[in-house]
């Protein structure tokens, strides 16, 4: 590794155009923001279509008022069809999977902070960064445009299995057009994600400020990278999926579609096609996205942490490697998803292990972070709260993990809301927590504005207990046999956890309600909130060496010298228990890298 | 990636180009003549030529997954017909592989003319025009064999194997296409002198990769279909 | 606030525990012969699942309780046997605990995927399609007649295409909308999808299996008890997919053979 302090500088000359300035920006900062806000636009809708469904579910044949302009066929007269019912949960997914969940901790605060955590000015291909977040956009606005089409969005779920995915509109309603909008939307997406890694990779092996060692950086700096490692292999592997899919589906080629299948009483011109190939195709991708979601947050979440503890991890190397663990096993587990599928059964047995497996690098990493907060100096605030919160929901959430990864248990729970309940848990809620706690704690930064706290800590409470409310009975719905993905219980079988529904519904209704005081926080403070310091949390990376809000070159033309760890807390120096990585001022230090 | 900076080479100072504000500045071990090595370092290139791999890498990933779509489709079903390869496809290959060589040529002769090392190179572009060329004429080529194919009644949906065929080649010549963009790139910003050496190593890993790629497919086709 | 925080998770964990130690929302009672090794994997599994994580949250919620908001004076304290005390013993504990899970499970799947039906099992075929299931019993002669996807046609009720004019084995098989099994037989059930992917899934008797479009796939168990069960569809299939079900009746051996005349009575 060479730290020349000699490297990219590409041509920084500050925008003056509006349009260059906050529309097709080549600033990483502005790109972050635009993912940000891409995020929560698609936040606000995965959202709503989630109060959607809870209504259905739980009153399936009450109108919803309004519900009807948005599909006259899927709602008339407000109430849901069960057809639309399965076309608003597959957006659901698809929107908050890839739009929120890849998008907000990993595009988002990775485009804006990453640079400036590994002291750079700007990504090294800011044309590509641009062009990614605008491909991604792209893909957002072909998939929102399947609710216009006549028979409204795909109804396979974010999975898309195949052949149901290839079919056409014989399927049932959305699998003609919805489909090949979802298929396209989708590859746009990974396009915009390869595009991303082309910037993070660079930039966190070949941007680093002098003195900026690979074990100096931040940990969330560390979790931007080895995301943007996983994507580069899961996304460039969907792809490839969705064209075949594409092509089934338009070109009448069999990749996915078997022979003999009769629909309507008609034969389908397909044959020879392998059913279970999508799913190998498509799970190679899902279950490393699913980490993708989760180590931005792990990484994010360990910052902040730090930060407020007032004292590094226990060993910030330990948190690196089980990071990079994380990485490597989720390709090997994959074929959890898949235990019933039809596979060989041996096949299930061995993904089983490397399953199992994975749980100890999660172990460790929840244990390091528990066993850090001994003996620390806990401050309590927005941010940290997320931060604890993510903690004990990414616990939950792993936990049920344990009964899945087994085969013969997955016989009773999958496919039923033991699953759903997972992860919602692991993905719907800690990674949001991520988000949040990553929101609180950076928008001074990114806004030049403080956040107001005592919304913050209403947010915080409203969302934990009701997250806790929504998600937990779904293991318990699991476990009793409910089937998910089912439109509604109409079975007597499940009946008597109609009930435990309407909780949920009301708790997922008060739970949503509690993000709009998020949202407004979010605004009101952009505009009105108090000025911000320049390191208003007394931390210690990179970003917080910038002015608030950093200039177009983040450090104002001249880069710094790192000359500590990151997390020097704990230490005696004038600036108070902590030194800055970019201060040369030498102190007597108790925590030595290890 | 490690980068280090050896002697820098005796330059006659007065051959040298002088550094413009967008002029050529921009190479490694290039000491501008007016001596401030603090230029030469604004201006240094961005060290990121692991951006080139992570691409690479990702087009591999690509692959690998139609490579593995493929071996299960053809174990999945009886149905797969094999069929004879055109045989243009050999032709494209030689060419294909010719236009790796000229493009190894002309990448030493920018290099040098960048550089400024040789007495006078004449047209640094024309092995990059060449090489141009040549990758013209092997998607043109690729486009005969498509052509072939549909007259033997072989399309993209009669059958598997010539699904796979069409797909694997098209999105091959797909990439092969950006890389004729990247050269495109190189060729214009050479006239304008302001040539990033690594923009043209770039360039030149990605075509040779596309070299290789069209190698294994070319394996996996003659050996599957 | 920080201790309002702590005790609140532990009470959410407590809260969380209760339902699963008052059995209060439980897999419906075991009918098969297999389904003990499942129910026993899944009672260790939530031993291990449930200890740690109480374990985790209240670990968690001791320390936030205990070292938040300190005194100006105290001092950073590091955990005595730092990281490396940690990751051994998540390496050891979590390690065993986890293989000892899978070892002790591969019993529990194999019993159901990796061993196969016995010579005198009953075979009883189930086609899913949208969105019904139809059962097909092979009939004095023990043979399946051959299917013809062509001449499916649900409007007169030829679900499976069967030919019996042509086809000699298909002349006395029985298609069925339910399914009837004796009590205490093993069954061998062979699964085909019409159309797209479908799962067939029966809670008492511990058995789940997708249809694969293209791919005859085949399960073998057998119940214990007499009873009327429901069979639900768990892979979604389309719009109709919370309504794909059939009854599953456990009989006497004497009440099936009943059950199969009257069938066979009808086609």
């Amino acid at each position: 590794m060479h730290d020349m302090s000699a490297h990219a500088v590409q041509h920084h000359v500050p925008p003056t155009s509006f349009i260059r300035k906050h529309v097709f920006s080549l600033d990483h900062k502005v790109i972050g923001k635009q993912y940000y806000a891409l995020a929560l636009v698609a936040a606000i809708c995965g959202m709503a279509l989630s109060w959607f469904m809870r209504i259905h579910l739980a009153w399936t044949n009450a109108a919803i008022p309004g519900l009807q302009l948005l599909s006259k066929n899927g709602a008339p007269g407000g109430v849901m069809t069960p057809e639309y019912y399965l076309q608003l949960m597959t957006m659901h997914g698809t929107i908050m999977v890839f739009f929120v969940l890849t998008t907000a901790p990993f595009a988002a605060f990775g485009n804006f902070f990453l640079p400036i955590q590994v002291g750079a000015e700007d990504m090294p291909f800011p044309h590509f960064n641009m062009m990614s977040f605008w491909v991604t956009f792209a893909g957002f606005v072909v998939l929102m445009a399947s609710f216009f089409t006549a028979d409204g969005p795909t109804l396979g779920g974010w999975t898309q299995y195949a052949p149901l995915n290839a079919v056409g509109s014989v399927g049932g309603p959305g699998q003609g057009t919805g489909v090949v909008l979802w298929m396209a939307a989708i590859a746009l997406f990974c396009v915009g994600q390869l595009l991303g890694s082309l910037n993070f990779i660079p930039t966190t092996l070949d941007l680093r400020t002098k003195g900026m060692s690979l074990m100096r950086l931040p940990l969330s700096a560390w979790a931007w990278f080895i995301t943007s490692c996983m994507g580069l292999t899961a996304f460039a592997v969907l792809m490839p999926a969705c064209i075949l899919a594409i092509l089934d589906h338009v070109a009448g080629t069999s990749f996915f579609v078997a022979s003999n299948l009769v629909m309507n009483d008609q034969l389908l011109p397909h044959s020879g096609g392998s059913t279970l190939l999508w799913q190998h195709l498509f799970w190679f991708f899902g279950h490393p996205e699913v980490y993708i979601a989760i180590v931005p947050g792990i990484g994010i979440v360990s910052h902040i942490l730090i930060t407020n503890m007032r004292k590094p991890m226990l060993s910030q190397r330990v948190l690196i490697y089980s990071m990079g663990a994380l990485a490597v096993l989720s390709y090997m587990v994959y074929g959890h998803h898949m235990f019933v599928s039809g596979m060989n059964p041996f096949s299930s047995l061995a993904f089983s292990f490397p399953t199992l497996v994975i749980t100890i690098p999660s172990t460790i990493v929840v244990l390091i972070w528990t066993f850090s907060l001994y003996g620390s100096k806990l401050r309590i605030n927005s941010a940290s709260l997320f931060a604890l919160g993510f903690i004990s929901m990414f616990v939950s959430g792993g936990v049920s993990g344990f009964f899945l990864a087994q085969p013969s248990i997955d016989i009773l729970l999958h496919a039923t809301y033991f699953v759903v309940g997972h992860f919602h848990l692991v993905m719907g809620v800690a990674a949001m927590f991520g988000i949040f706690a990553g929101t609180y704690f950076w928008a001074p930064k990114m806004f030049g504005r403080m956040m107001n706290e005592t919304l913050g800590k209403i947010h915080f409470w409203l969302s934990f207990v009701g997250a806790y409310c929504i998600f937990m009975p779904f293991h318990y719905l699991g476990m009793a046999g409910n089937v998910r993905r089912y439109s509604a219980f109409v079975d007597d079988f499940l009946q008597p956890l109609i009930p435990v529904h309407r909780f949920i519904t009301i708790a997922a209704l008060i739970t949503g309600a509690a993000q709009l005081i998020f949202l407004y926080n979010l605004i009101h403070s952009r505009f009105w909130g108090k000025p911000a310091p320049d390191n208003p949390w007394e931390a210690t990376s990179l970003e917080w060496s910038t002015p608030t809000p950093p200039p177009f070159d983040n450090f104002g033309g001249k880069l710094p010298v790192v000359y500590h760890d990151p997390y020097q807390y704990g230490v005696q120096s004038s600036a108070g228990d902590y030194v800055m990585q970019a201060s040369p001022e030498q102190v007597k230090t108790e925590h030595e890298e290890k | 990636m490690a980068t280090t900076i050896p002697e820098p080479p005796q330059l006659d100072l007065d051959r040298l180009p002088k550094p413009t504000h967008s002029g050529n500045s921009g190479w490694r071990n290039l000491v501008p003549t007016d001596g401030d090595l603090h230029v030469a370092l604004e201006h240094s290139p961005p060290a990121s030529s692991s951006a080139i791999y992570v691409v690479l890498f990702a087009i591999t990933m690509m692959f690998a997954a139609f490579s593995s779509a493929l071996i299960v489709r053809k174990g999945s079903s009886l149905d797969w017909q094999s069929f004879t390869l055109p045989s243009i496809l050999y032709l494209n290959t030689l060419i294909l592989l010719a236009s790796s060589v000229t493009l190894e040529v002309s990448r030493r002769r920018v290099a040098t003319f960048m550089g400024g090392l040789k007495s006078r190179v004449e047209n640094p572009a024309r092995w990059l025009y060449i090489t141009l060329f040549l990758g013209l004429l092997f998607v043109a080529g690729q486009y005969a064999a498509w052509s072939q194919l549909r007259a033997q009644g072989l399309y993209l949906a009669t059958n598997p194997s010539s699904s796979f065929f069409y797909v694997l080649t098209a999105t091959h010549a797909l990439h092969v296409l950006g890389g004729l963009g990247g050269l495109i790139y190189v060729i214009r910003k050479l006239s304008k002198s302001t040539l990033r050496r690594n923009a043209l190593d770039a360039t030149a890993r990605y075509w040779h990769f596309m070299d290789v790629l069209w190698l294994y497919l070319l394996c996996l086709l003659w050996m599957k279909l | 606030m920080a201790k309002f925080f702590a005790v609140t998770i532990i009470v959410i964990a407590i809260l969380s525990a209760i339902p699963i130690l008052r059995h209060t929302w439980v897999a419906p009672e075991d009918i098969s012969k297999h389904g003990h090794l499942i129910d026993e994997q899944m009672s260790e599994t939530m031993a291990e699942a449930g200890i740690s994580f109480l374990a985790a949250q209240f670990v968690l919620a001791f320390f936030i309780w205990k070292f938040s908001n300190p005194r100006p004076d105290a001092k950073l304290k590091n955990f005595p046997g730092g990281a490396k005390g940690l990751v051994i013993a998540a390496l050891l504990v979590v390690g065993i605990e986890v293989m000892a899970l899978g070892i002790f499970g591969v019993k529990a799947w194999a019993n159901v995927y990796l061993t196969p039906p016995s010579a005198d099992a009953m075979p009883i075929q189930v086609q899913a399609g949208q969105f019904a299931f139809y059962f097909r019993y092979p009939g004095p002669d023990g043979k399946f007649g051959p299917i013809h996807p062509e001449l499916i046609n649900e409007g007169s009720q030829n679900f499976y295409g069967l030919d019996p004019e042509h086809d000699v084995e298909s002349r006395d098989d029985i298609v069925t909308a339910e399914m009837a099994i004796p009590v205490n037989k093993e069954i061998h059930l062979l699964m085909h999808s019409k159309d797209v992917g479908h799962s067939f899934f029966v809670r008492e008797l511990r058995v789940q299996q997708d249809f694969v479009p293209g791919l005859d796939v085949s399960l073998h168990f057998t119940a214990t008890k007499i009873g009327k069960y429901e069979i639900v569809c768990t892979q979604l299939c389309g719009l109709g997919h919370y309504n794909m079900k059939a009854y599953l009746s456990v009989l006497s051996q004497q009440d099936f053979d009943d059950w199969l005349k009257k069938e066979q009575a009808m086609q």
